[in-house]
């Protein structure tokens, strides 16, 4: 019989769906899902990427080809370094080595199949159906190679000691990732690999085993400097653990030398002189650039609005002003997973962290959410109704993005399959002593938030901005995902705070008894 | 309940809509362009040049009911975009418009389906249910075929259910008026027309003399009146004789281009076979001048040793084969099983028939285009679903047999030959695709195309034997 569950007060819940799905067991229905969200992906495939037919400078599709072309054609030294074949201005790299080893290998690919892609110098601006066909299959088997496993890892281990009802839903929530499609395999990036070793250095946190954690995550590192997001809470995590170990020195000197082994393996080639070294550094954090850029969901793009940061502070100091903002925005979770940690802590302080990061962190791009919604997905449920609010918003604030790539068609596809798949099968949520439907006022103010949102969505397809301001929609985007943000970012870190608080309770139960 | 069953319903109809509409811009074949020709036509042209129209070469050659459903749908067309409906303009027209409107009336089309599949499924258990919707709405088949390559099958097929679960409720007349319908819409759904005609005889007609004479009265005059309601304004302007010839081309040939993997595949084969054959035995065989995918010229036979077959042929064949179909349907017309003829006298028009179009492998010129993965994954994925399903299903019941104390059936398995078979398929598909045209290139380019279809063809031969193993039983 399908298996009915009877809750404690006696209704009938209704009866589980999908245990078909799952009664083979973890593994097999992750096979099954990820039969289709490679379908999904390979159908978003489709559309075009960013940049598509725009000379001469195109999008981070050229960009991402340009690298191919540099790594095959130049010696590894060269690759960062400004010289009469590597113009550094038309899309130089500025990711860490792992990704030009990426694209050296996918490069090669290419270059097999078809060389006019990559050939040195004449390929820029080189667009064909199946130079297209030819990245987007990189990108697929990137993710189905790296993502996919790293999931599959995430998901035995954490469910491991809990009911199996809930797998399959949150193997959909982690595989069909909406922003990670979009981005990834319609505008075009390779965020899965560095999200997939981020993932699989969770996983590993999870398992216990640390320094696979620290072998991971340096990998991670050293292929998007972005993945320092997460920095934070691997740190605070490890180190809390550490502490309460017999000999803390040599457990942190045990993986202080996993992190300095895999660097050292990974930055080799640029590892012979600090020259080299700094030259690759100073691709990686390019301060030039301002502390924000387009219309993104956070706090200094938002409120420059009313305070203009670039014209009343210079950049040093708003280098500064960021990092204070960044490391007291992420402290709270920090210190508590130093002083008190435990895995479900780990989860929530991934979240905040890397909220704290995308709130105030310089230089940040819309395609930064989805850092925190990768955890957030993690979490998915633990937090379900906050999460589906968030991922309303995340796709909202890439929504412009989307609109300049002609992914509209996707974008509303996969919210539709986002809402099917949270619904399918909704998860039971404790009541928690904290929640902001507790205050009076917030259910409205979602509402409301969520009709004017929708508003948006309109407006942006259909009317043109005045002349004064051209981009007053893309103003009003910004402010209402900032704001929505920032609400998730109180919640979820006085939820992690509320953890220590129950288990220093617990603890002391114990000790009394 | 039940509102929990058009939940899930809904809820899978819903998932395969996005995926349609995430194929809006993959690959579309010369169907597309047949479809908006249909469509310029219907809406520029008065009824009567309808079938007369020769500025495309994509003339109408569906019965009128369909014509009216592209007259429908061509109000809309003019409404988004005039070109897409204009008889010269339009041609080979492909704006963004098109492709999005004509995908979209595809993707709203299927709501016939759904509402087949609802009405078909309503009175079965829930996993059984779930595991026909899945089977149906996201049939891989149809996905590709509709939403990729072009075309209404799903909204016909839709109809089809319809008529079956009507007869399946025991209300014949309904049932035998949709089916009326849908030969009107497309005319090859007449296959199973032997299987309808022998069972509403049996089951309705045959009913003492006074209520089965009114009956039969009452079906002809219904199914006259559909027929009259498609065809009635061409018979008014004299010009059915070349509806008639536009919707039976008998000028094409045996086969189409790329061979459908039916019963002719062996005929060929065996008739090569034997020609090579006997010419190293010294024998004099002439090579054929016709070939199997052109027309009949006059008394020339595409084949070398074997009789020829025409059209006639394969239409006694076909009737042969749905034979010990129709004489169950003749000794015992149950409702309970009038879905299972019905189908198998389907699968009897595929392996016998004339023409038979497979529309089944979609051939790019481009190896590894991205169309290729979504067809691998679909198939991979309905597999895996049905397999999931079907386990599922039988271990449910072998527990609930269990529980009963009764004997338990076997568990649903996959025996070695079929496995063996399934594994033969992903091999085949391994060398034609990838292997013969990295080691052969261009030469023999014939053989992946027959290797398909001989592989395929003997499934299908299997499960059209057990189909008939199953009714004989």
């Amino acid at each position: 019989m399908p298996k009915k569950n009877h809750s404690g007060d006696g209704t009938a819940a209704p009866i589980d769906t999908w245990w078909w799905l799952s009664h083979k067991g973890t593994t097999t229905s992750f096979l099954c899902i990820s039969l289709f969200a490679l379908l999904i992906r390979s159908a978003v495939s489709m559309f075009p990427y960013s940049g598509a037919g725009t000379p001469p400078k195109f999008g981070d599709f050229e960009a991402q080809r340009h690298w191919m072309e540099i790594t095959t054609n130049l010696p590894a030294i060269d690759w960062y370094r400004n010289g009469t074949h590597n113009d550094l201005t038309y899309w130089g790299l500025d990711y860490p080595p792992l990704t030009a080893y990426q694209s050296y290998i996918h490069g090669l690919l290419l270059r097999f199949f078809n060389p006019d892609s990559v050939s040195l110098f004449s390929s820029r601006g080189h667009e064909s159906y199946i130079g297209k066909l030819l990245m987007r299959w990189t990108v697929l088997s990137s993710d189905a190679l790296i993502f996919f496993p790293a999931a599959l890892f995430f998901v035995l281990v954490y469910h491991r000691n809990r009911a199996k009802s809930q797998v399959a839903w949150h193997i959909a929530i982690i595989l069909l990732n909406p922003c990670l499609i979009l981005i990834d395999h319609g505008h075009f990036q390779y965020n899965c690999i560095s999200l997939g070793l981020t993932v699989g250095a969770i996983a590993a946190v999870l398992c216990g085993s640390e320094v696979l954690t620290c072998v991971f995550f340096t990998l991670a590192l050293s292929h998007k400097q972005m993945s320092a997001y997460f920095a934070p809470a691997f740190f605070s995590h490890l180190l809390g653990k550490c502490l309460r170990r017999k000999n803390p020195i040599l457990s942190l000197l045990k993986l202080g030398i996993a992190v300095i082994a895999t660097f050292v393996i990974v930055w080799w080639p640029y590892l012979h002189s600090v020259d080299d070294f700094l030259m690759v550094l100073s691709r990686l954090a390019p301060f030039e650039r301002g502390i924000y850029e387009d219309y993104v969901a956070n706090f200094w793009c938002t409120t420059s609005i009313l305070i203009k940061w670039k014209k009343l502070f210079t950049t040093p100091s708003l280098k500064f002003m960021s990092l204070a903002a960044t490391v007291l925005a992420s402290l709270p979770s920090m210190v508590h997973q130093i002083f008190s940690p435990s895995n479900e802590g780990f989860l929530y302080g991934l979240l905040n962290s890397s909220m704290a990061f995308y709130l105030f962190s310089f230089q940040v791009h819309e395609k930064s959410i989805l850092m925190p919604f990768l955890a957030a997905t993690l979490l998915a449920l633990k937090i379900p109704d906050h999460f589906n609010h968030l991922t309303y918003y995340a796709l909202f604030s890439m929504f412009p993005l989307l609109c300049r790539d002609n992914l509209l068609l996707p974008y509303l596809t996969l919210h539709l399959l986002f809402t099917l798949i949270y619904h399918s099968q909704l998860p039971k949520t404790k009541a928690s002593s904290f929640s902001f439907t507790n205050f009076p006022g917030y259910v409205f103010l979602l509402r409301t938030h969520f009709v004017i949102s929708l508003v948006l969505h309109v407006v942006y397809l259909t009317i043109q901005p005045p002349q004064k301001y051209p981009f007053l929609f893309d103003a009003l985007i910004m402010i209402l995902c900032f704001s929505y943000f920032v609400m998730f970012a109180i919640y979820t870190n006085y939820t992690q705070w509320n953890f220590s608080s129950h288990f220093r309770s617990a603890d002391k139960e114990k000790k009394q008894i | 309940m039940d509102g929990d069953r058009r939940h899930l319903l809904l809820w899978f109809f819903a998932a395969a809509t996005a995926v349609k509409l995430l194929l809006i811009p993959s690959y579309r074949s010369t169907d597309f362009e047949v479809h908006r020709n249909w469509l310029a036509i219907t809406h520029s042209l008065p009824l009567s040049e309808w079938y007369f129209d020769e500025t495309s070469q994509w003339t109408l050659d569906y019965p009128p009911f369909f014509a009216y459903f592209e007259r429908f749908l061509s109000f809309f067309a003019r409404l988004l975009d005039p070109k897409i409906v204009d008889l010269h303009k339009g041609l080979d027209y492909s704006a963004d418009s098109v492709v999005y409107f004509q995908r979209i009336t595809v993707i709203f089309s299927d709501l016939s389906l759904l509402l087949g599949v609802y009405r078909l499924t309503r009175k079965v258990e829930t996993l059984k249910r779930n595991l026909i919707c899945v089977l149906v709405v996201w049939s891989p088949g149809l996905l590709m075929v509709d939403h990729v390559h072009f075309q209404y099958n799903g909204f016909l097929l839709g109809w089809l259910l319809l008529s079956v679960s009507f007869l399946q409720d025991g209300r014949d007349l309904i049932g035998g008026f949709l089916f009326a319908v849908v030969l009107c819409f497309k005319h090859l759904f007449a296959v199973a027309a032997p299987v309808y005609f022998v069972y509403l005889l049996r089951h309705y007609c045959w009913a003492g003399l006074a209520t089965g004479l009114r009956r039969l009265v009452a079906l002809g005059s219904v199914v006259v009146a559909v027929f009259a309601a498609a065809f009635g304004p061409f018979i008014y302007n004299g010009q059915i004789q070349q509806v008639i010839s536009r919707m039976f081309p008998f000028g094409r040939g045996l086969c189409h281009a790329y061979w459908a993997p039916n019963f002719w595949v062996f005929y060929i084969i065996l008739d090569k076979g034997l020609a090579f054959t006997l010419r190293k035995l010294g024998f004099d065989v002439q090579v054929p001048s016709a070939s199997f995918t052109g027309g009949l010229v006059g008394d020339s036979s595409p084949f070398a040793v074997l009789p020829q077959i025409t059209p006639l042929t394969t239409f006694v064949m076909v009737l042969l084969a749905i034979t010990p179909c129709l004489i169950k349907a003749w000794k015992k017309p149950q409702p309970g099983l009038v879905g299972r003829w019905i189908a198998y006298a389907y699968t009897c028009g595929f392996l016998f028939g004339w023409h038979v179009h497979e529309k089944a492998s979609l051939h790019f010129t481009i190896p590894l285009a991205i169309e290729y993965p979504i067809k691998v994954l679909l198939l991979l994925l309905h597999s895996m679903v049905m397999w999931l399903g079907f386990t599922a299903l039988y271990s449910d019941e072998k527990a609930l047999k269990e529980k009963e104390g009764g004997e338990s059936k076997s568990k649903f398995e996959i025996g070695c030959i079929e496995k063996g078979y399934l594994i033969g398929l992903v091999l085949v598909e391994i060398v034609s695709q990838f292997l013969h045209p990295y080691f052969l290139g261009d030469r023999y380019a014939f053989m992946p195309l027959m290797l398909i279809s001989t592989y395929c063809a003997v499934g299908i031969m299997y499960s059209w034997i057990w189909q008939l193993l199953k009714i004989l039983t």
